[in-house]
């Protein structure tokens, strides 16, 4: 997989973005980083996370997520590093890793004071797409995109709201958390990951330089960044 | 199917990449699958191994074991239909099953024609032995592809061939100039446009998985370092002595795929894998990869 990444030294300021290379949608975020001029870089192991600014847990499937955060003993490096500063976001399966309450489940790594139910739209036949006016992203509507969903049901003390719909909250960030339940890498949308960026201390290419929705995406960019065959 | 829903449906098995797709046979395995960390399963009433010793013509499963399965489990579940059996894919659509496996496994319905799989909402993976066979099923709407190896028998000799018959050709593709393209697209029966997108690419439109004869770790490690986004496994885990060590030691090789110090570690002391068998054992009207074209 490519990387993008400054070399940095541990006396440095956190000065890229990793994004959690167990399972599921890791390129496509690696992409929309790259688009914004952001250092990013897949991590697996301890060491990978030396000088992350930032942390992204990728959709996928959270029940094969959570086995392997806790048998490799991630989970333990990813909470270490939050406490220093590292940000955390989570897209999809990623919120549910990070919730604090997990209906009907244990929950992962409860960093965000939310509770989340699983797959609450029922099979792929009910995956969606939709589109959204959040203030706090952009003064543009937004294409969100829902497969399996989660939604999250309740938003505890400090976590504010940012998207809601009609009968659960879509998005949501605490001080140093953010969750989304949608996918914005998987749409051309690269104002999440501006945010994110930014929340984080970094300083990413601006909407004059990279529009909220990026015209040279197209459905099949993250296979610029997949591993490639032999 | 609108562009649409079949941007989304190639989205879901995006999701799926470097993780584990088991195969189960009733809810107690499925449960075993979903604890171990598979991302999803395919719900069906014989593993190819006992498909393989029973003979018969193999049907799609009876949709109440199906449904049961559904609701054990809140990770994805498949199930399979026969090459051609377009009714068989209606009744999984109406069950709201998340992918429906279009499987040589079963006994083809139609020996000309695949599914129209344009027709439906539902996303459908299809087996491929080579590029060609890739990009027909990608034109009749699959959003998945998986090698189809040789089912049911612990072997991956198969799976190894059609990964690295798909690399090599898409290679050559990539690495030729414009005015070859039509000729190697009429040789390799790839329809035109799809022939220009994978040279564009390098690579295939869609998420390509490994399938047929994975039995270990290491088998599944292979298959990762030779190109595929994850991994089938049929009878591997659960024709093994024990399925639930057997099932996450793959789990944890498919995402530590390039780390022998982890793949080593997923593979010790998980007793008997499956017992395999000699592809040129099979007499050849046998060979489940020759179904469908």
């Amino acid at each position: 997989m490519a990387t993008v990444v400054s070399k940095a030294k541990k006396h440095r300021q956190p000065s890229a973005i990793g994004v959690l290379n167990l399972q599921g949608g890791v390129c496509e975020h690696l992409d929309h980083l790259e688009r914004l001029g952001v250092a990013c870089r897949p991590v697996k192991i301890p060491a990978d996370f030396e000088g992350l600014a930032g942390l992204i847990i990728p959709g996928g499937e959270s029940t094969c997520l959570a086995r392997l955060l806790h048998i490799f003993e991630i989970d333990k490096v990813i909470v270490r590093e939050f406490r220093r500063g590292m940000k955390l976001w989570g897209t999809c399966a990623g919120a549910i890793v990070l919730a604090r309450v997990v209906v009907g489940e244990q929950p992962v790594l409860g960093l965000i004071d939310i509770e989340v139910e699983r797959n609450s739209f029922g099979s792929q036949l009910d995956s969606f797409r939709d589109d959204a006016r959040i203030p706090a992203f952009s003064s543009r509507p937004l294409p969100l995109t829902f497969i399996r969903a989660p939604q999250i049901k309740k938003a505890g003390k400090g976590v504010k709201v940012l998207l809601k719909k009609d009968n659960y909250i879509a998005a949501a960030e605490s001080r140093d958390v953010l969750v989304t339940v949608f996918h914005p890498e998987l749409t051309g949308c690269v104002a999440f990951h501006r945010y994110f960026a930014r929340k984080c201390g970094l300083d990413p290419y601006d909407e004059k330089k990279v529009p909220d929705i990026d015209p040279t995406w197209n459905p099949v960019s993250w296979t610029r960044l997949a591993p490639v065959s032999r | 199917m609108d562009k649409k829903r079949y941007e989304l449906n190639v989205q879901l098995a995006q999701m799926l990449k470097g993780g584990v797709i088991m195969d189960v046979t009733n809810v107690e395995q499925a449960k075993i699958a979903e604890e171990a960390g598979a991302v999803a399963v395919m719900a069906l009433e014989r593993v190819p191994a006992d498909i393989r010793r029973d003979g018969g013509v193999a049907r799609m499963s009876d949709p109440a074991m199906i449904a049961q399965i559904k609701k054990a489990v809140t990770i994805p579940v498949m199930a399979k239909a026969r090459i051609g059996h377009f009714v068989e894919a209606q009744i999984l659509e109406a069950l709201k099953i998340d992918y429906i496996d279009e499987s040589e496994v079963l006994t083809p319905a139609d020996e000309e024609c695949h599914i129209d799989k344009t027709k439906f909402s539902i996303p459908f993976v299809c087996g491929a032995r080579n590029l060609g066979e890739a990009a027909r099923r990608i034109a009749e709407g699959a959003a998945m592809i998986r090698t189809k190896g040789e089912a049911g028998t612990g072997n991956v000799v198969e799976a190894v061939r059609h990964m690295r018959t798909m690399n090599r050709e898409i290679r050559q593709l990539a690495g030729m100039p414009l005015e070859e393209v039509t000729g190697f697209a009429k040789a390799n029966g790839i329809p035109y446009e799809l022939a220009l997108k994978v040279r564009e690419l390098g690579r295939l439109p869609v998420v390509n998985f490994a399938a047929g004869g994975i039995a270990t770790p290491a088998d599944a490690a292979l298959m990762m370092q030779l190109g595929c986004d994850g991994v089938f496994v049929g009878s591997g885990i659960f024709k093994s002595d024990n399925p639930a060590l057997r099932a996450r030691a793959i789990v944890k090789a498919t995402a530590y795929y390039n780390n022998p110090a982890k793949v080593l570690k997923a593979s010790m002391g998980l007793g008997s894998a499956m017992p395999g068998l000699e592809i040129a054992a099979i007499p050849e009207e046998q060979l489940l990869a020759k179904r469908g074209w």
